[in-house]
């Protein structure tokens, strides 16, 4: 099979974030970036779909700046097997224009599969792979917690809001993929030295008009400060008291 | 004056909380600009057009309603096409969802196939001019970034929890729309659909979440948890990672960055030590109750009420307080 994935940069999701001076980004300064969990998984999968079901290809692709292809190496030190860059000096917070990019890239590459993760850590908007889906007029699958391929046909498993579902589509399909589905291989020592051999393609990124922008960024006020009311079964009562009066919700 | 266009999303033709949210922010941002209506739309089985009264009581003056045999179950292909048939033929300047699973579905969709700007996971919105200003929480919550949206029409989804519902009622009339797409002719097909308990209140849905962790030290002292979110009555029960990874609870559970990110009226954690991930998931709740037996504990930088015990001392006690407490409304 053909297949994409398309994988995000993301900092350390442990990190103590701070606002940069010009408060309308974070400040990047001592942060770890790497390959987003989700999109991991996402790599994970479509390796693993390709190892099962034999010869087929694997391709990543980034929308960044050149940081990113340091995430495409991992990429394909895991065990992809190429991978484009879509160039632009910042991932706009329009996911809608970074799916026009993408699907303008991905709608003559013959893939059978798209993969994504569910959403990004940093924005938590998973916006890009639903509308790359709807730009490519292709079955979209999100938050798969497993996912089969078949003679041409997909069946994944959802699991939303108290209710799971098991779902069948036709290729080709976009498919975001949820953790629980794969562990995240670890590059092996003669995949991190294959990668650097492996093609990396660098192409404009085709976002078009960028309509939503960031005003300004901030850390979100502190709650009050904890509050130790008493110890074991003898501070039930107040706790009923408190609850009752002071914050109202018995 | 703008019209405002809300999906009011339903299960088994009844509306979700989340449903409800949407239409009270949807309402708010009709009315910053100065009274312009808000129009909903529903889709589900005949029959799904009762819901109509009760979307008015919260300031719908327009519900459309899409009827079809074949809309028994959610089916996004459709509602996604119809919302945006819709909002291409009214004259609307926004298009509200929610940031729920099937918002999550619907809203990029339509916003492609209108091609207007989406932004999802909106905790506060208003709009001035040109220009739509939204909150959005970003880093699992650790940033709040505020954006701008420069278009005529734009998507956004809200956060489950971040509006409350509030009574607006007005005099509500209806119109019927065909479905935009054949329910028939979707790609995906939904094969099976498991419930996760029967009456089980969603972690979306409920005012109130009991979570439990490492320290109920056994899966069977989660009953204690359950027995605490039955004595409320309006109570789900959550879990951290930990324990999840565990197989004590289902991974639906999972509450924190990588789980399901809530905001009830009150959270309860039991057992629970407050990692970051986790915190995560709750700290935007609007009051917060820890148990844990450790005193230095990061849950309790955050709670407002804590108890420094053993749970599963404590845990029985509390649900019969609050069972006389309910008793006595």
């Amino acid at each position: 099979m053909k297949i994409a994935v398309c994988i995000k940069r993301t900092p350390d999701s442990e990190s103590r974030f701070r606002i940069a001076a010009s408060s309308a980004s974070i400040d990047e300064t001592g942060l770890k970036f790497d390959i987003d969990d989700f999109a991991s998984y996402a790599v994970e999968v479509a390796l693993q779909l390709n190892e099962k079901q034999g010869p087929g290809e694997t391709v990543a692709y980034a929308v960044g700046p050149d940081a990113v292809q340091e995430t495409l190496r991992k990429a394909m030190s895991m065990g992809v097997d190429r991978a484009v860059q879509l160039k632009t000096d910042a991932v706009p917070y329009d996911g809608l224009a970074v799916a026009k990019a993408l699907a303008a890239e991905l709608k003559s590459g013959g893939y059978d599969l798209i993969l994504f993760g569910k959403h990004a850590f940093d924005t938590s908007a998973g916006i890009v792979g639903t509308a790359t889906a709807e730009l490519l007029g292709v079955s979209c699958v999100t938050a798969a917690t497993k996912l089969d391929i078949a003679n041409g046909r997909g069946t994944a498993r959802r699991e939303l809001e108290g209710v799971a579902e098991i779902v069948e589509f036709p290729l080709p399909a976009v498919v975001t993929i949820d953790e629980g589905i794969a562990r995240p291989r670890y590059p092996s020592l003669k995949g991190i030295m294959s990668a650097k051999k492996k093609p990396l393609e660098t192409r404009p990124a085709q976002l078009g008009n960028v309509r939503v922008t960031v005003k300004s960024m901030a850390l979100p006020p502190d709650r009050p400060p904890g509050r130790i009311i008493g110890e074991g079964t003898a501070a039930v009562p107040e706790l009923v008291r408190l609850l009752q009066t002071e914050a109202k919700v018995l | 004056m703008a019209n405002v266009l809300v999906f009011a999303e339903t299960r088994a033709n009844t509306l979700r909380k989340v449903a409800l949210e949407s239409v009270t922010a949807a309402r708010a941002l009709a009315d910053s600009t100065g009274g312009g209506e808000v129009h909903a739309l529903v889709a589900g089985s005949p029959g799904i057009a009762a819901v109509a009264e009760q979307l008015g009581q919260h300031g719908a003056d327009l519900v459309v309603v899409v009827e079809h045999a074949g809309l028994a179950n959610f089916d996004r292909e459709v509602v996604a096409a119809t919302l945006a048939a819709r909002a291409k033929s009214g004259s609307y300047r926004i298009v509200v969802v929610g940031f729920s699973a099937q918002g999550r579905d619907i809203g990029p969709r339509v916003a492609a196939k209108l091609d207007v700007p989406i932004v999802t996971d909106v905790v506060e919105a208003s709009v001035t001019g040109g220009a739509i200003t939204v909150k959005h929480p970003a880093y699992a919550n650790k940033v709040i970034v505020t954006l701008e949206i420069n278009a005529p029409l734009a998507v956004l989804s809200v956060r489950p929890g971040a509006f409350m519902v509030a009574t607006a009622p007005h005099a509500v009339r209806t119109e019927m729309m065909a479905p935009a797409a054949e329910p028939s002719a979707s790609k995906v097909v939904v094969k099976e659909l498991i419930e996760g308990g029967k009456g089980k209140l969603d972690l979306g849905e409920a005012p109130v979440i009991v979570a439990g962790g490492r320290g109920l030290k056994a899966p069977e002292n989660f009953k204690l948890a359950e027995d605490l979110a039955a004595a409320f009555g309006n109570a789900a029960v959550g879990a951290t990672r930990a324990v999840t990874d565990e197989g004590w609870r289902p991974h639906s559970d999972q509450i924190g960055q990588t789980g399901r990110q809530v905001s009830p009226q009150l959270y309860i954690a039991v057992g629970i030590s407050g990692a970051i991930q986790h915190l995560a998931g709750m700290r935007s709740s609007r009051t917060i109750v820890a148990i844990n037996k450790d005193k230095d504990a990061p849950i309790f930088k955050v709670a407002d009420y804590g108890i420094v015990g053993d749970v599963l001392e404590v845990l029985p006690v509390l649900t019969q307080a609050v069972r006389e407490a309910k008793a006595a409304h």
